[in-house]
């Protein structure tokens, strides 16, 4: 083995161009796929970072009707904070968010929007809830994500009239004026969706003390439903991002697929190419002493030794650009905010040791393979025609 | 090794399957060779000396007949068992040279001392000598393309004898050379056939060979024509 190792990275060495050609393809697979991998990865941080500090903290308790998905729900969602949950909202671990249907009137037209009431002292959402803390002359106070801002065509201290519906059915307006607009890459936070105080939609709905959804930021495993509540993990409530980050990885397989897959057929080139074109090379080493054994061997280690080229030329090059990019992250060429979904528009890539090292096994295992697959054919070459180069 | 003979053939047959048949290229062959000998196979084209010539080296096995190479039956060598006679007691010369283009001259000397796993201090002090016993001491750091086929026959030698085997098979080493380097190339293995006892076993029908042969063994039609020892 360890002669075989020393022939082969002489043979590869002196081979030259060929040798460099495959190496930096193989190369490329490496550099891109842990690139890429490493997006998603960071994504997936990322997104996961964003819902918590934006939306679900570390887990919520959802009143039993709640039903994101059908906002017809929400009438019937709410209720008092229970008596064992109320000492963690004194003490400011845990927020109650009351959430109303509503719609909105700018410039004359009509939208239907989620009226949620936040609590301007709370200490769990990155939400300037603070600029809910102020009284404006015959306005409620109201926040909005810039994707609202932008739908609505509203700015800071604008007004607009919102029409809700309170407990006994009754229709109601009021005026609000947009105190601040803030950014954020969570949908769900940001479209169709309104936050004035708490206290201000407790009193227009007549739901003193009561909310849809207590949100708490200590992480506790001891937590279970609570009559009339039901807990949601932080796992369950991200369990959307893995889903999305399940249907991404997929998509990107292929194109690994794809990038390993060239590589692979510029190796099996060059051995086909080899066993054809070095049959007399071939026949003088079994004339020198190998088997036909060890030369397919040989020819193997040769063909694999094309990824650990390949893994260190990576190391050279991408080493520092995956570095940069963990750092200055990669921002996506176009507006993310259309997607939908909880995606930055800057995605800082982040790397394991298992997604490197599990990318080169997997390079390495395949270059293998691909090496000996051809080099097989050796083993049954009559010594005495590949010395005279006669094979077809 | 009985009596210092270090091949012994007794009627051996070689046949190549051709189309339906088969065609016999080798038929009743009977052959001793001593130790130090330096004999050739003579003969036109297609008369089987380079078939002879890989039996003994056990690259090919006999269809029928014995075959012993140093006290071994060729056809009852498995694969590794004549990997190792040819590793360890055979050294091998061709009309091509056959070296390893991308290898230096030095590597390519000290191949067949790597094979045999010499500790690489030993391997230096070998691959000198027989780079000395040639004449290219000067060349080692060459690549084979930038030889002359002399040197590069000459190169061949030397990996052929750097590790002293019992038998060297020079199959035409001298075709592609002028009379000049062909010279050169029977002088320097005449001597260490003298020198080192290396006993040589030549196919060839270049005259200038012939001439420097001791013994000359006739072949016609895959048959010995006539063996005759040279008395100088
Ligand atoms: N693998 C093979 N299959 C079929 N026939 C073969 C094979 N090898 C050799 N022969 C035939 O056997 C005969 C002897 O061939 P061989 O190569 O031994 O001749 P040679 O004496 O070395 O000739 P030359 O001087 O041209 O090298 C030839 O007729 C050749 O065609
Ligand atoms: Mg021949």
């Amino acid at each position: 083995m360890k002669l075989a190792i020393k022939l082969a990275f002489r043979n590869l060495i002196g081979a030259g161009l060929r040798t460099w050609l495959n190496v930096i393809v193989l190369s490329f697979s490496f550099v891109i796929i842990i690139w890429m991998k490493g997006v998603i990865t960071g994504w997936d941080h990322q997104a996961k970072i964003d819902m918590t500090n934006w939306q679900i903290g570390e887990g919520q308790y959802w009143h039993e009707n709640y039903d994101p998905y059908d906002p017809f729900t929400l009438n019937d969602s709410h209720a008092p904070v229970p008596e064992i949950l109320r000492e963690e909202v004194r003490q400011d671990s845990m927020t109650p968010l009351l959430i109303s249907q509503g719609t909105i009137y700018p410039q004359g037209r009509l939208q239907s929007i989620m009226i949620k009431g936040l609590d301007p002292h709370q200490k769990i959402f990155h939400l300037p809830s603070h600029k809910l803390d102020t009284t404006i002359s015959d306005a409620i106070p109201a926040i909005i994500g810039s994707g609202m801002a932008k739908n609505l065509q509203l700015g800071i201290s604008d007004r607009v009239m919102i029409q809700w519906r309170d407990t006994e059915g009754t229709f109601d307006a009021s005026e609000i004026c947009i105190t601040d607009i803030f950014s954020v890459n969570v949908p769900a936070v940001d479209q169709g969706q309104i936050y004035i105080p708490l206290n201000e939609l407790r009193s227009m709905l007549n739901l003193e003390d009561e909310a849809t959804i207590l949100t708490y930021n200590n992480v506790r495993t001891d937590r279970s439903d609570v009559t009339g509540w039901i807990h949601k993990s932080k796992e369950e409530l991200t369990s959307s991002v893995d889903e999305l980050i399940k249907v991404k990885t997929a998509g990107t397989s292929v194109l690994y697929a794809v990038l390993i897959l060239l590589a692979m057929l510029a190796i099996f080139d060059t051995q086909v190419l080899s066993i054809f074109k070095r049959q007399k090379e071939i026949g003088t080493y079994i004339a020198l002493g190998y088997t036909r054994r060890e030369v397919v061997g040989l020819f193997t280690v040769e063909g694999t030794m094309h990824a650990v080229f390949a893994a260190l030329l990576s190391a050279a090059y991408g080493i520092p650009f995956l570095t940069w990019q963990a750092k200055n992250g990669w921002t996506m060429p176009m507006d993310t905010s259309e997607f939908g979904m909880a995606i930055a528009q800057t995605l800082y890539p982040v790397y394991s040791a298992g997604l490197v090292a599990g990318t080169v096994l997997i390079i390495m295992t395949v270059t293998a393979i691909v090496s000996y697959w051809p080099s097989r054919k050796i083993a049954g070459m009559n010594p005495t025609e590949a010395l005279r180069g006669r094979i077809q | 090794m009985e009596n210092s003979s270090i091949i012994k053939i007794e009627n051996l047959v070689k046949k190549f399957p051709m189309g339906k048949g088969e065609f016999t290229a080798l038929s009743g062959i009977g052959l001793t060779l001593s130790q130090g000998e330096f004999a050739g196979l003579i003969g036109p084209s297609g008369s089987g000396k380079t078939t002879l010539l890989n039996i003994i080296g056990s690259l090919d096995v006999p269809t029928s007949g014995l075959v012993k190479v140093l006290g071994q039956s060729i056809s009852e060598l498995n694969a590794k068992e004549s990997a190792r006679l040819r590793k360890e007691n055979l050294g091998f010369i061709f009309q091509s040279y056959n070296l390893l283009a991308v290898h230096t001259v030095y590597e390519n000397v000290e191949f067949p001392l790597l094979l045999l796993g010499l500790s690489s201090g030993e391997r230096k002090k070998m691959v000198m000598d027989a780079l000395e016993w040639v004449g290219l001491t000067d060349k080692i750091r060459s690549k084979p393309p930038q030889l002359s086929g002399g040197e590069c026959q000459r190169v061949a030698v030397a990996r052929a004898m750097v590790k002293k085997p019992s038998i060297v098979l020079a199959d035409e080493p001298t075709a592609n050379l002028d009379a000049a380097n062909s010279h050169n190339i029977l002088k320097t293995m005449e001597e260490l056939n003298r020198e080192l006892k290396t006993s040589f076993l030549f196919a060839t029908h270049d005259e200038k060979v012939i001439n420097y042969l001791h013994r000359k063994i006739f072949l016609l039609d895959g048959r010995i024509d006539k063996d005759e020892v040279v008395s100088n």
